[in-house]
């Protein structure tokens, strides 16, 4: 097929581009579409956020990992508009982003998903597609009186509506409300809806949270897609398999910061990853001295106890 | 008992004063609620700026009447615009709590000792009628099949007003069917998807408040009107309870149902307080209910009946069922 040629070299282009970069946190990359400096959120005393440095890779499907309560997703909140920083700045295509609200962020081009989706529930699948698209005549109030005005445009999105819900397999759930829709289809649709707005970089929050394992499949494959379309894709994931599977890049976050950054396949056994997963003082496996010195000093153990008694 | 007057009474209420009154401050409820999800517990208030705006301007200071019906719209925007703009960018709850104490303020103003020479205490104002009946095409006379006709005042306050109604649901019905309703019902579903999708959710919120509030203001002109005078004791907070019961009566965001909803909800009311009182003059309850306690008894009933309906029918008259069953999910 004529698309496996381009997957691969869309894969090979982003692999590519992340050759012999180190894997400290906040390495500079090529041509980052994304570059965030010094950002910090803080509630109360708990510091949720307190990022240095980190740039996202154009063209690249990235990964944001961490453990639970690492800040991943109030770290999306704060490049999304949809909280504010306290401190620092980042900038998305060149253009600073901090203190941007959030449906501007959206209008420039970088469009976020929920970790808990936001099926609009009681607007059909196809008025939740058509929501998405950017600079509706029709959503002007005074055109909105006029239809004449909005219908030809409103023809246009109805189409590129259509394409996108049979690409995502949801065009026979078209006229359905959004809120009758099982979970993955909601996911799928959110992911769709979001693509109709036009993004040049998507961030998706937990894509696969709640999602059956056939339907994680072509999930997987939808992202895929999306770096293949040339856009670029920040996501933030448990599920280790899939980011092995999919991600070129992987960032790693524990308590707010960035720890560590490289390839899915080595950042896995990166010590300080495994630090922020497991705790520092982990019981590592025993290494052969280690178990020698034990061994000898419970057989002396033994012989004392026997003299004792003799 | 007099069935004959009972019959006549009910039929003239399903297209009275009250009803086109409660239509189209429920019309603006329906709005803001039922579409945008926005809680303005004031519409009364909104109902009261206009009318009142309308009232001093002509009786109080004797000028024109239609400078009057501009005052009362531009004090209408104001005070959505002052409701809206601390209160929009906060969950849902904020609003409700603001506008229903904002109601009750704007009616302590009016009926305030300090500005009796502006607002007339709680007296009111009378006498700003005048230019609108001199604009009557209505030859005096009655109007009406049988028994069931008004004066020629009535008629052309009548007429106005259901004018107004159908106006505003023909708005009600472009707008809701263009993508700028979809962005309002978006909204009322989840603000922070619809901000994900680049709209800007505040001016929306904005935009569906000061229409609500307009439109209920043409109620507030249409009751001052009618009456002939005001007094600021009728846009108290039952006022608002009033239009929400007739909008979730009818069925919330549906264009009809404030209309529907308010003649059902007079015709109901009208209805069992005359039967009630025919019956309580014929002596069919004995001692057990005076005269005087017809009035509540007959809302305990109405109370009753839509208690009623909204556990049998809670999508209301014009409701789908299946909307609600998501609700469940």
């Amino acid at each position: 097929m004529h698309a496996d040629t381009t997957v691969t070299s869309k894969k090979a282009a982003a692999l590519a581009a992340f050759e012999g970069i180190e894997t400290e946190p906040g390495v500079p990359k090529p041509d980052p579409i994304l570059v965030v400096e010094k950002v910090v959120r803080r509630f109360g005393g708990l510091t949720a956020v307190d990022v240095d440095h980190v740039e996202i890779q154009r063209g690249s499907i990235t990964a944001l990992i961490g453990p639970n309560g690492a800040g991943k997703t109030t770290f999306f909140n704060q490049l999304t508009g949809f909280d504010t920083a306290d401190e620092g700045s980042w900038s998305f295509n060149g253009k600073q982003l901090k203190g941007v609200p959030a449906h501007r962020v959206a209008r420039s081009g970088m469009v976020r998903t929920f970790q808990l989706t936001k099926a609009l529930s009681k607007l059909t699948v196809m008025e939740n597609m058509r929501l998405g698209a950017q600079n509706q005549r029709g959503e002007n109030f005074f055109r909105a009186l006029i239809p004449g005005s909005w219908r030809g445009q409103e023809d246009e999105i109805t189409e590129r509506a259509e394409e996108l819900l049979e690409r995502f397999k949801l065009a026979a759930k078209r006229d359905d409300f959004a809120g009758s829709l099982s979970g993955g289809q909601r996911k799928l649709l959110e992911m769709a809806r979001a693509l109709m707005v036009g993004p040049e970089l998507v961030m998706l929050d937990e894509p696969m949270a709640g999602v059956n394992p056939a339907l994680t499949q072509s999930l997987l494959g939808h992202v895929k897609d999306l770096r293949e379309e040339g856009m670029t894709v920040l996501f933030v994931e448990h599920d280790m398999d899939m980011v092995r599977d999919i991600s070129d890049w992987v960032i790693v976050m524990a308590q707010g910061a960035v720890i560590a950054e490289g390839p899915p396949d080595t950042i896995m056994s990166d010590s300080r990853v495994i630090d922020a997963y497991l705790g520092a003082h982990h019981d590592a496996p025993m290494s052969a001295e280690e178990a020698e010195e034990q061994l000898q000093e419970a057989e002396a153990e033994l012989e004392a106890e026997i003299e004792e008694k003799a | 008992m007099d069935w004959n007057t009972i019959f006549v009474t009910t039929v003239k209420a399903s297209i009275g004063l009250e009803t086109v009154v409660y239509a189209l401050a429920a019309i603006g409820v329906n709005i803001q609620f039922g579409y945008a999800g926005l809680l303005n517990f004031g519409q009364a208030a909104f109902l009261g700026v206009a009318a009142y705006g309308l009232a001093v301007i002509v009786s109080t200071f004797g000028l024109s009447f239609w400078l009057g019906i501009a005052v009362g719209l531009a004090a209408t925007v104001v005070l959505a615009f002052l409701l809206g703009i601390p209160t929009l960018r906060l969950r849902a709850d904020y609003l409700a709590i603001v506008t229903i104490a904002a109601a009750e303020i704007v009616r302590l103003v009016f009926r305030s000792v300090a500005f009796k020479d502006v607002f007339g205490g709680s007296d009111g104002r009378q006498n700003f009628s005048g230019d609108f009946y001199a604009m009557n095409p209505f030859a005096p006379g009655t109007y009406g099949i049988g028994p069931i006709s008004f004066n020629e005042r009535t008629t052309w306050v009548l007429t106005v007003g259901w004018v107004l109604i159908a106006l505003s649901c023909a708005l009600v019905y472009l707008l809701m069917k263009s993508p700028w309703g979809r962005v309002l019902k978006a909204i009322r579903e989840d603000e922070d998807a619809v901000r994900s999708l680049g709209k800007n959710v505040f001016s929306y919120k904005m935009q569906a408040l000061v229409l609500g509030g307009v439109i209920g203001c043409l109620g507030g002109f249409i009751f001052g009107l009618g009456q002939a005078s005001i007094q600021p004791d009728l846009f108290g907070t039952e006022f608002t309870f009033y239009a929400y019961t007739i909008v979730i009566l009818g069925g919330a965001a549906r264009v009809f149902s404030p209309v529907v909803g308010a003649a059902i909800f007079w015709v109901l009311l009208v209805f069992v307080g005359n039967t009630l009182s025919e019956a309580v003059g014929a002596g069919v309850f004995g001692t057990a209910v005076t005269v005087t306690q017809v009035g509540s008894v007959r809302f305990i009933l109405v109370g009753l009946g839509l208690m009623l309906l909204l556990i049998f029918r809670p999508q209301g008259i014009f409701g789908d069922k299946r909307e609600m069953a998501l609700d469940a999910r």
